[in-house]
C-alpha cells in the first residue's frame, strides 16, 4: 500500500527577533524559534496517524505545513506523489486541494462571523462544483449538519449563536463538505463533551471504513488518540522522538518522555494515585538545550545525552525512537 | 455575613427573544459555590454551561438576557447592577476564562501589553511591578522563558499557549471567584496538571472559589469538590464529585459516564447516548431528556422533574422520586470504576 502522505525532513523556523531598533539599542542578536525540525513520517491510505506532545511542541506547525497553509523552511511533503512545495499552482495541486481538508484547533476563529452557517458549509461544495443546483446544495448542507448532530434548520444562524462545541461541529461539517480523502484534524473534538465526542469519533471511523479516508490526527487526549490512531508520533520541542503502533506505545513506551507523558494521564477512577507531573521545566524553544533536548528532564540522561543529539533509529518499518538510552539498552 | 456562600444562583433563567418566540436557553437553575470550593460543571454541548458563566458576570450577548432569578456574590445581588458597577466586579472580583482563547486576546497587541494593562487596571502597581507580575504569572501557567516572550503577538503562540495567557489574564487581579470555561481543552496532560495545581492552590491559599466548566471527566474527578451536570438548560444532577462520577443517578449522567473513552479500551466503537439534545425551540414537555432515556415512563413525558435530595446529591429525575434508595447504575461502568 503506497503512502498517501510522505513527509521528509520537514522543518520550520520562525524569526522571533525584537524589532530592528530594539535590537540595535539592546545589542540583542536575532532570535529564531525552530518550531519543527527534521520531521519525517508517512501515512498509508485509510490509516490514522496521530501526533501527540506537549503544548508548543510543534504539532499545529506540522499540520499547517502538511496542508500547505504554512511554508516549510526545509523538507518535502508529498501527497499522492505530488510535491506540495514545487507544484503550488499546477493542475495536480488544484486537484489535490479538494481532497485535503483541515479541521482547525480554534473553531471560532476559523469561521467567517458574517456568514450564515449554511453558506459556510456550502462554500466548498460551490467552490468545487460538487452539487448541481441550489436545491441539491442545500440538501447536502442539511445532510452534513445532521451528520454532526446539528439540526438542518441551524444553518440559518450565525456562528456566534452557537456554543463552543456546536461551532466545532460546524467546522467538521465544513471539512467533510468537499468529500475529502485526507483530513488533518487539529484537536477536532477538544471542545466536545464526551457523548457528542463519541458520536463524532464514531462518525469519523465510519467514514474511514466506508470511503478509506486518511487522517492526520492531533489531540492531547491520549485516550482519544489510542482509540483513533493506528500509529502515533510523539513530538518534543519540535522533533519527533518516538513513532510506534498505538498498542505498542501504550503497552511498551520506549522514549523516557513518552513514559512520563503516559504517567501524567489523570486518573478517573479516583484511586488517589498521585498523578505524576512531567518533571522539570519546559525548555525554552528559542534556546533549546544542546544534545538531546529532553536531557534536562530525563532520569536516564548521561554525558552523551548532554552533548550528542540522538538520531532517529528506525525500527520496524515506519516506527522508531530517538534516544541514546534506548539505543544503548539502558532504558 | 460569613454564612453566605461566595456565589449563590437561584432559579436563573436566560432567554433569547426571537421573531418566532422566546428561546429558553437556561430555564431555572440553582446552585451555590462555597468559599474555597471548586464546582465542576459538565454536560452536553449546547446545554447552557457557557451561558450560565456569561450570565453570572453580566456578559450575555444581546438579545440574550436574564429573564428571571438572581445571582448573589457574598450575599449581594449582582444580576441587576448597573453596567459600570458590574465592570468593576468583572476582572477584579470575578475572573473569567473564556472558552475561545483566541477571541479573548486582541490580535493587535503583544501578550505583554495585554497582561500589563489588565494588571494596572485592577491593582495599584507601577508599570515595572506590573511587568514583573506578568512574567511571574506566565511562568506559573507554564510558558517557558516568559520574559523573552512578552513581546510576542497572540498568533505567534500555539493554541495551548494562548489558552494559558487567557488563564493568566483571568487570575492577574486575584479574584474571589474564577469562572473557567474549558480552561484546559487545548492542553496536553502535563500542562493540564500544572494548571489544575495552580487553580487548587489559589483556592487553598487565597480562599478563592472556582466554577470549572469542562467536559474532561478526569479533570473533574481530580479537581472538583462538587459537580453539576447540565442538560438542555437545566441541572440534571448536582452533588459531591465522588457520588456523581462513581454512582451517577440521573440516566443522562449515567450515559455521559459510559461515553468516556478509556485507555485500556479495545472496543471498536465508543459508547454514545442515542439521539441528540433538543433544539431550544423544540424542548420536549416533561423531562427534556425523556426521548433519549432508556427508563422513560408516562410521567416523564408530562411533568417536569425538579431537583430532589437523594443522599448528598440533588437529582431531577422521576426515577429518583419513585424510590429514593434506588440507583440505576450502568453495571459495566460501575465495575470498571470500583
Ligand atoms: N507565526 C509564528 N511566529 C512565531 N512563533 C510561532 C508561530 N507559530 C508558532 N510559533 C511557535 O512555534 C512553537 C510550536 O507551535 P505550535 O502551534 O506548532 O504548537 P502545538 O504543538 O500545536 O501546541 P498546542 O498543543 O499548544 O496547540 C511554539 O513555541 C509557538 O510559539
Ligand atoms: N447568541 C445566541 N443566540 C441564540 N442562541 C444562542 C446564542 N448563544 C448561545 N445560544 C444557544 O444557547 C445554548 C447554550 O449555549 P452555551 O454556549 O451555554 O452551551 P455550552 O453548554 O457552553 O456548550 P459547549 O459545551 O458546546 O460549549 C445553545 O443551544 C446555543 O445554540
Ligand atoms: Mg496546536
Ligand atoms: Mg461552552
Amino acid at each position: 500500500m503506497p503512502p498517501v502522505v510522505e513527509v521528509s525532513n520537514l522543518s520550520r523556523t520562525f524569526d522571533v527577533s525584537k524589532p530592528w531598533l530594539n535590537r540595535v539599542l539592546e545589542r540583542a542578536p536575532k532570535a529564531y524559534l525552530k518550531a519543527a525540525q527534521d520531521i519525517s513520517f508517512s501515512i498509508g491510505k485509510g490509516e490514522t496517524f496521530a501526533l501527540v506532545g506537549e503544548s508548543g511542541s510543534g504539532k499545529s506547525t506540522v499540520a499547517k505545513m502538511v496542508v500547505g497553509l504554512l511554508a516549510a523552511s526545509e523538507g518535502e511533503i508529498r501527497i499522492d506523489g505530488v510535491d506540495m512545495r514545487k507544484s503550488r499552482n499546477t493542475a495536480a495541486m488544484r486537484g489535490l486541494r479538494r481532497r485535503i481538508q483541515m479541521i482547525f484547533q480554534d473553531p471560532y476563529a476559523s469561521l467567517n462571523p458574517r456568514w450564515r452557517v449554511d453558506r459556510i458549509i456550502a462554500e466548498p461544495i460551490r467552490a468545487f462544483g460538487l452539487e448541481r443546483g441550489e436545491q441539491a446544495i442545500s440538501a447536502r448542507v442539511g445532510e452534513l449538519l445532521e451528520l454532526v448532530r446539528l439540526n438542518p434548520r441551524d444553518g440559518a444562524k450565525y456562528p456566534h449563536e452557537f456554543s463552543g462545541g456546536q461551532r466545532q461541529r460546524i467546522c467538521i461539517a465544513r471539512a467533510l463538505a468537499s468529500r475529502p480523502e485526507f483530513i488533518v484534524c487539529d484537536e477536532p473534538t477538544s471542545a466536545l463533551d464526551v457523548s457528542v465526542q463519541a458520536q463524532i469519533l464514531n462518525l469519523m471511523r465510519d467514514l474511514q471504513d466506508e470511503f478509506g479516508l486518511t487522517y492526520l490526527f492531533i489531540s492531547h487526549d491520549l485516550a482519544v488518540v489510542r482509540h483513533m490512531a493506528a500509529r502515533i508520533g510523539v513530538m518534543y520541542l519540535g522533533r519527533l522522538v518516538e513513532v510506534a503502533k498505538a498498542g505498542e506505545l501504550f503497552g511498551n513506551p520506549q522514549h523516557p518522555y513518552t513514559r512520563m507523558l503516559l504517567e501524567a494521564i489523570p486518573d478517573l477512577n479516583m484511586t488517589g494515585r498521585p498523578r505524576k507531573a512531567v518533571e522539570g521545566e519546559i525548555p525554552n524553544p528559542i534556546n533549546p538545550p544542546p544534545g538531546c533536548s529532553f536531557h534536562p528532564r530525563c532520569p536516564l540522561a548521561n554525558e552523551r545525552c548532554r552533548i550528542e543529539r540522538p538520531a532517529f533509529l528506525t525500527r520496524q518499518p515506519a516506527t522508531g525512537v530517538a534516544c541514546h538510552a534506548v539505543e544503548e539498552g539502558r532504558a | 455575613m460569613s454564612e453566605h456562600p461566595l456565589l449563590s444562583v437561584r432559579d436563573l433563567k436566560v432567554d433569547f427573544p426571537t421573531r418566532r418566540g422566546t428561546l429558553k436557553a437556561i430555564d431555572g437553575i440553582s446552585f451555590d459555590i462555597a468559599r474555597g470550593e471548586i464546582l465542576g460543571v459538565v454536560g452536553e454541548s449546547g446545554a447552557g454551561k457557557s451561558l450560565t458563566g456569561s450570565a453570572i458576570i453580566g456578559l450575555l450577548e444581546p438579545p440574550g438576557r436574564i429573564s428571571g432569578g438572581e445571582v448573589r456574590l457574598k450575599g449581594d445581588r449582582i444580576d441587576n447592577l448597573p453596567a459600570k458597577a458590574m465592570r468593576h466586579i468583572r476582572g477584579k472580583r470575578i475572573g473569567m476564562i473564556f472558552q475561545d482563547p483566541l477571541t479573548s486576546l486582541n490580535p493587535l497587541f503583544t501578550i505583554g501589553e495585554q497582561i500589563v494593562e489588565t494588571i494596572m487596571a485592577h491593582l495599584p502597581v507601577s508599570e515595572r511591578e506590573a511587568r514583573e507580575r506578568a512574567v511571574h504569572l506566565l511562568d506559573e501557567v507554564g510558558i517557558p522563558a516568559a520574559s523573552q516572550r512578552l513581546g510576542a503577538y497572540p498568533h505567534q503562540f500555539s493554541g495551548g499557549m494562548r489558552q494559558r495567557v487567557v488563564i493568566a489574564l483571568a487570575l492577574c487581579a486575584e479574584p474571589e471567584l474564577v469562572i473557567a470555561d474549558e480552561p484546559t481543552t487545548a492542553l496536553d496532560v502535563s500542562v493540564q496538571a500544572q494548571i489544575i495545581r495552580l487553580l487548587k492552590r489559589i483556592c487553598r491559599d487565597h480562599g478563592a472559589s472556582v466554577m470549572l466548566i469542562t467536559h474532561d471527566m478526569g479533570v473533574i474527578a481530580e479537581t472538583c469538590d462538587r459537580v453539576a451536570v447540565m442538560y438542555s438548560g437545566r441541572i440534571a444532577e448536582i452533588g459531591p464529585v465522588a457520588d456523581v462520577v462513581r454512582a451517577p443517578r440521573h440516566p443522562y449522567t449515567i450515559g455521559l459516564m459510559g461515553a468516556i473513552p478509556t485507555l485500556d479500551a479495545t472496543e471498536d466503537r465508543l459508547t454514545q447516548i442515542p439521539g441528540s439534545m433538543p433544539r431550544l425551540d423544540a424542548i420536549p414537555s416533561g423531562c427534556a431528556f425523556n426521548p433519549r432515556c432508556a427508563h422513560v415512563f408516562a410521567r416523564c413525558r408530562q411533568e417536569r422533574p425538579e431537583p430532589i435530595d437523594v443522599g448528598s446529591s440533588k437529582v431531577a429525575c422521576w426515577l429518583a422520586e419513585e424510590d429514593g434508595s434506588r440507583t440505576i447504575v450502568d453495571k459495566k461502568k460501575a465495575d470498571q470504576l470500583s
